[in-house]
């Protein structure tokens, strides 16, 4: 596997597990509350900045040994094929947060609606990535 | 499965015929992965106009004799 496709993963896997663990820890204080009172502000920079911090040590990770980095142009149009891809993801959520803004939601909504725009980006670009490095591009 | 592009190749053939080359060493005169010279020979990409010059010259042949683009009947 080259060292392109494992970063596929490691974004993919980080793509997960930071916002399944920051939706459990906003589900459990959104029982029976007002959200315009919950403080979702801290919690949601920290799994932004987890999953920032977690991709670029896991990158660094796999990066470390000799030659591990090395990259061809077969790398650099699936890179683009999958973030054009993730791109309509996060236009098309980030048209939803728009929406929200508009209908006057709450800003707990409209933070965490942009939030899950970037998740799904994430998300959507790695596995249509990892797709192109598994059944060809 | 389909494969994704209608290209195919001699590559495997030439790099038998060429002493054996492992797929390492063409991918190292080429100034590529391992894996998309695996990729190429499998018909899971279609390289740049590019690498497919350099290939054809790694074993000294024209780019005919390592390509081919069959017509779409047969």
């Amino acid at each position: 596997m080259s060292y392109e496709e494992k970063r596929a993963w490691v974004y993919a896997a980080v793509a997960v597990v930071v916002p399944v663990v920051y939706a459990v820890t906003m589900f459990g204080r959104l029982a029976g509350t007002d959200v315009t009172r919950i403080s979702y502000a801290l919690p949601l920079l920290i799994a932004a900045g987890v999953g920032i911090v977690a991709n670029m040590l896991t990158t660094m990770l796999i990066g470390a040994p000799k030659g591990a980095r090395h990259s061809d142009e077969r790398d650099a149009d699936i890179f683009r094929h999958g973030t054009h891809v993730g791109y309509f993801v996060l236009a098309t959520g980030v048209v939803g947060a728009f929406l929200l803004t508009l209908a006057g939601a709450a800003h707990f909504w409209i933070a965490n609606a942009l939030y899950l725009a970037f998740v799904l980006d994430a998300l959507v670009s790695s596995i249509v990535k990892i797709v192109a490095y598994r059944r060809g591009f | 499965m389909p494969k994704p592009t209608k290209i195919t190749n001699s590559l495997r053939y030439l790099r038998f015929t060429s002493g054996e080359m492992t797929q390492a060493d063409l991918a190292a005169r080429v100034g590529v992965t391992r894996q998309t010279i695996i990729a190429i020979e499998q018909g899971r990409y279609s390289p740049s106009l590019e690498m497919a010059f350099q290939l054809a010259r790694v074993f000294g042949v024209p780019l005919e004799e390592v390509f081919q683009y069959p017509d779409a009947e047969s």
